[in-house]
This record gives structure tokens, sequence and C-alpha cells, in this order.
């Protein structure tokens, strides 16, 4: 009874009662989205690389070279030297070496230069390596394996020829028209920047920078990753899983002042945890910020059932002498503060969700945030409880006064 | 006095004495007794007095001394839910005016009082017999409050006060935004019902045109006379 009388109340106050639903739809909606962008980016963040020790580069910053290298975000300053690869391969304490090689690109997708060692040793999210959709690992100069993401993208299938182009950018000037690749597998989805990569050899990327007249000839012998042509004398960055985790600081240190190559190792766990810190403080402020904004659309939501107890006085006074006591009258006021946030809330959470379907795909391929669509979670009810109560807070005020005017009210 | 025991008595005042906060002028009703069924016609001129016995009455102002007792029951000395309670009840109000929550259907503004009053039932036969005796169309029912005129709002709000078959109707100047001619039709349904369910009826109204339809005729004035008393 109560809630129909509240409900039927409010529709009589249509206009006040939607602006203020839609003031704390909004806010709630700012809420919701900070919270859940920052949960679901530390979880995308630290499901991008794991069981890697040490990541090998030139020297820049470590931050730097963590983007490049895990989020294929920005780009190399500088590359290492082929040598100091070989080098790293038969370092005795090094169990495994994954070379990487950055700078092209295929349909605004990056295009990743490795070995084999990727698909045997790469791990992500809680140490689960990489599976095969479809195909295997590439062989030869041409071959290629592609993100989940990306075949989903640009519709390719196995066997499919595909054109890689020089520069980063989605339009290239400069096509390698003459160097097209062969897709041997399909990489099974990870929710990781693995999903948005091209994966071909370090020969093929070697391959795909020479002029016609050489590549000709590495193209008469496509199998032969060893022709001289296609050597690489340089790549990006090495991941490193080391024999000992004890080892670890040794050769970080030993790496950073080796005297052969200018080269910076950095820990991929502390180089996380800066990035990291270095987003805390940004999603304090915007924590704050939707807080507030929260709290000034609940004093809306007070204001205007206090302006409403005016016109409600002989509303009040009926109902005492039809024998409400005042403390119904005061629930009443609750009920209908409740009532409005509860609707604010699933209206934000289903407008939130909505946003985060329909944004996926963009946040992925423009900030590597890989963000689940689902704010289904103890979070979310938490957050959602937390605006209810401070409704419930900011509404005593106007309850209170109308369970005086509820006492004093008179024929 | 020695009658303060009777429980035949729908009403009684004993030594009441009310004053409203920062006002000098005190209300003071020292004996008054009403039988079961009576109808009284209370007039008085304005600030006589006439409102604030009828809230004393329903329970809505408490006195600052003395007792007022409803159908035998310390109706004044209860605790403050309980005389909501027993008011829902036992004791039907009808206003000068706004007596219909405007947003509500009819319907459903006699079902809050039969909700306040715990009881449980449909309501929706009665109401539809109320509204036939008060020669109220039946379709009126299910249309918003806000939109009857003002004498059907009037007898929609006697149905809603004694939906509950309350023993006690108390009616405030019903009738003055109402010409003669539906003031007459409005007294003629009004006192038909009382007499049919043995409702003792108390009317206040200066309009001393309409004392011919009741049994007895007080004045407010007369009632506090004997204030010098107490």
């Amino acid at each position: 009874m109560l809630i129909s009388f509240a409900v039927s109340s409010l529709k009589s106050r249509k206009k006040s009662v939607i602006l203020t639903l839609m003031s704390l739809f909004i806010s709630v909606s700012v809420l919701l989205s900070v919270e859940h962008i920052r949960l679901q980016a530390e979880a995308s963040f630290n499901r991008t690389i794991s069981n890697v020790d040490l990541i090998v580069g030139a020297p820049s910053g470590q931050l730097n070279l963590l983007l490049y290298s895990v989020f294929r975000m920005g780009s190399a300053t500088n590359n290492i030297d082929y040598k100091s690869l070989t080098m790293l391969q038969q370092h005795p304490d090094v169990e495994w070496a994954v070379p990487i090689s950055l700078g092209d690109s295929h349909h605004g997708f990056r295009v990743l230069g490795t070995s084999q060692a990727y698909f045997d040793h790469y791990q992500y999210g809680n140490k689960q390596h990489i599976s095969f959709a479809s195909g295997k690992p590439f062989k030869g100069v041409f071959g290629t394996v592609i993100g989940a993401d990306v075949a989903k993208a640009l519709h390719y299938k196995l066997g499919d020829k595909i054109v890689i182009a020089h520069g980063i950018g989605a339009v290239s000037f400069h096509k390698h028209q003459q160097s097209p690749f062969t897709i041997t597998g399909i990489l099974a989805p990870t929710g990781t920047p693995i999903d948005k990569s091209v994966h071909v050899s370090l020969a093929g990327i070697e391959a795909m920078h020479l002029p016609p007249a050489k590549l000709s000839k590495v193209l008469a012998a496509p199998d032969n990753t060893d022709n001289p042509l296609v050597k690489p004398d340089s790549v990006t960055a090495v991941m490193l899983g080391l024999k000992s985790k004890f080892a670890t600081f040794t050769l970080q240190r030993e790496l950073n002042n080796y005297q052969d190559d200018r080269l910076m190792a950095i820990l991929p766990g502390v180089a996380m945890a800066e990035l990291w810190q270095m987003m805390d403080s940004v999603e304090n402020i915007l924590r704050i910020i939707s807080v507030l904004v929260l709290v000034s659309s609940l004093f809306g939501l007070s204001t205007m059932l206090l302006a409403s107890m005016q016109q409600r006085e002989k509303e009040i006074a009926v109902l005492r002498i039809l024998g409400a006591g005042a403390h119904v009258i005061f629930m009443m006021i609750v009920t209908e503060a409740i009532l409005i946030a509860i609707s604010a809330s699933i209206g934000a959470l289903a407008f939130v969700s909505l946003t985060f379907t329909l944004a996926k795909g963009w946040l992925a391929s423009h900030y590597g945030l890989f963000i689940s669509a689902n704010l289904l979670s103890w979070h979310t009810t938490f957050v959602i409880g937390g605006v209810l109560l401070a409704t419930l807070i900011t509404t005593l005020l106007p309850a209170f006064d109308a369970y005086r005017n509820a006492l004093h009210s008179k024929l | 006095m020695s009658q303060s025991n009777n429980q035949s008595f729908a009403v009684e005042l004993d030594q009441v004495v009310h004053r409203y906060p920062n006002q000098q002028t005190q209300f003071c009703f020292s004996a008054w007794q009403v039988s079961q069924g009576a109808r009284i016609f209370l007039h008085g001129p304005s600030g006589s007095g006439k409102t604030t016995l009828l809230n004393l009455l329903s329970g809505v102002l408490v006195p600052e001394s003395g007792a007022v007792s409803i159908l035998g029951q310390p109706f004044s000395s209860l605790p403050a839910r309980k005389r909501d309670k027993f008011r829902a009840q036992h004791v039907g109000v009808v206003f000068q005016q706004f007596n219909l929550i405007p947003h509500l259907s009819v319907i459903k503004n006699i079902e809050l009082a039969a909700y306040f009053a715990g009881n449980k039932q449909s309501v929706r036969t009665s109401a539809e017999q109320l509204l036939t005796q008060l020669k109220l169309p039946m379709a009126l029912l299910d249309t918003a409050a806000s939109s009857l005129s003002v004498g059907q709002q009037q007898r929609v709000a006697i149905a809603r006060a004694l939906i509950n078959k309350p023993e006690i109707l108390l009616v405030d100047e019903p009738t003055s935004a109402l010409d003669a001619d539906a003031r007459d039709a409005f007294m003629q349904v009004l006192i038909a019902l009382c007499e049919s369910m043995n409702t003792t009826l108390i009317f206040v109204s200066h309009d001393q045109a309409l004392r011919a339809y009741f049994s007895d005729c007080v004045s407010v004035k007369a009632l506090q006379q004997e204030e010098q008393i107490c």
C-alpha cells in the first residue's frame, strides 16, 4: 500500500521527479563506470603477461619498455643487436628467450616479429599458454599467425594471403605489395593485446623490408629462413624466463652493465606496479569527483522532497485523519526517495552495461583495455548499496520535516 | 459528571482544557456528553473553538488537561499509535474541502481508509453500496479524485469516512462549497446514511438553515459558558 501510494504520489509530480531521477541516474552511471573501469583495467593489465622474469630492450624508461613490448602501445626508441639475443639465448641462467620485433602494421593491427619460442613460452592470465583456435605456428619466411580479434575483424581464415604494410597507422602509403603472407594459424581469444596482433617470423619482418629485386630471390625459396638476405640484425625486445628466480636480480644487473650492447632489463611485475601507481592517483581523483556528483544529486533529491512538503501539507492532514501515524508519513517520504534511487540505479546499471558492450572493441583497440560488459559483481552490489544508504541518510531531513508536520497537522 | 462511567455515551468530555502554543486564549470544555446515535448540530461564530473541539474529538489534538472519552475509551490518554488506530476504526471525519488525495482514484482513496483501520478484506463491494446510497454513479470508482466536482468529492469523502462503519462521524462545514440545491441533496443522503448505520453524527456549521436536519443543536459558546466552572 505504502509503495503504490508513493508511486502514485511521484507520478503526480512527474516533472520534478523526472529531473531528480535524471540527475541521480547520471551520477550513479558515472560512479558505476569509474568503479568498473578501475577494477577491470587492473585485472586486464595484470593478466596481460605472466611468468616472464625479465624484459630486455634498449635503454629508455621501464614504463616505456613495458608499454611497447607487452601492451603494444607507443614505439621503441631503439632496437637491440641480434647478437645480444644470441647471447641471451645461450646464457646459462636463461631457460627461454622470446624475441619481439615491432614497427609494422596490418590494417591497424600491430605486426609482431618473433620466433617459435613465443608460442612455446609466452604466458598470460594465470600462467596460461597461448593456444591455437585453428592451424599451427608459422614455418618458413612468409607464414603468419593472427590473433582472435584480427581474424574476427578482418574475416580471415586459414590459408588466406595477406599483405603487411610498413609503419603502424591504419592507413599506410607504403605497402609491401610484393610480400604476401599466408595465414598458418589463428589463436584462441586471450583478452590481452595478443588478440590484436599479427605474428610473423623475424625473417618475415626482414623480408618485407627488402627491395623487390632481393625479395624475389627470397620468394623463390620461401622455406629457407637461414637465407642471409632475411637474417635479422636487430630485435626490439626480448622476454626471458629464467631457470631460477633467484638469478633475476643478478642477471638484471649484469645486463644493465653489458659492455657489447646498450641493454636495459626490467622486472615486469615492478614496472606494472609503477604503472598502476601512476593510474592510482588519477583513479582516486575520478572516484572523488564521482562521489561528489552523487552527493550533489542526492541533495537535489532532498531539496525536491522538501519543496514538495508545502503542497502536501493537506495531503498529510488527510492521511493523518484516516489514521496514519506520523511514522507512516515518515516512511512514505523515505519510500519515495528509495524508489527514485532504485530506479536510477537500475537505469544506470543497464545504461553502463550497454555502453561498455558497445565501447568494448574501441577501448581494446585504442587503449588496450579489455573491459567486460558484465557489471554484475559483488563490487557493483556494494556500490549500489552505498548509493541507497546515502539516499536514506539524505532523506532523513525531509522525512523528519514531514514527521513533524504530521504531528502538528490539524483539520 | 456522575455519569462519566456510563458506557452508552459516544463522546464524553470531562474538564478538557486546551491552549495552542504561543497563544493566550484557552479553550475549556468542562462537561459534555453525546449519546450514541445522536445527531448534533454544532454551531458558533468563527474562532469560537469549533474546529478545536473537532480536533480534540478526532484525537489529532491532545488536551492540556482533562479527558476525552470516545465510546467509553479514555481516548486522549492513549499512546499516539493506538490513538491513530482507534481513530481509523471508530471515527470518520469529513473536512470542509480537500478531503481526497487528488492523485489517487476514488476506490484507492476509500481503500486507504480501510488500510489504516487494519481492514484487510476487499472494500469494493461495500464501497459500491455506499456510492449507490450516496447517489453517485458506480463508474466514478476508478476515476481520479482530482477530476470530480466539489459536490461529488464531498460525497466520496462521506463514503470513505463510513467505509469502516465507524460509530462516530465528525463533519466540518462540508456544505460551504456547495450551492443550495447540492447542499440539500447532500444533507439528505448524509442523514439517511447515518440513520441506516446508526452513526453518531457531530456536524459543525455556521449555516443555521441546516439545523432542521438535526435532533440536537449545541452552541460551542454554550459549551464553553460553563468554562468559569473549571
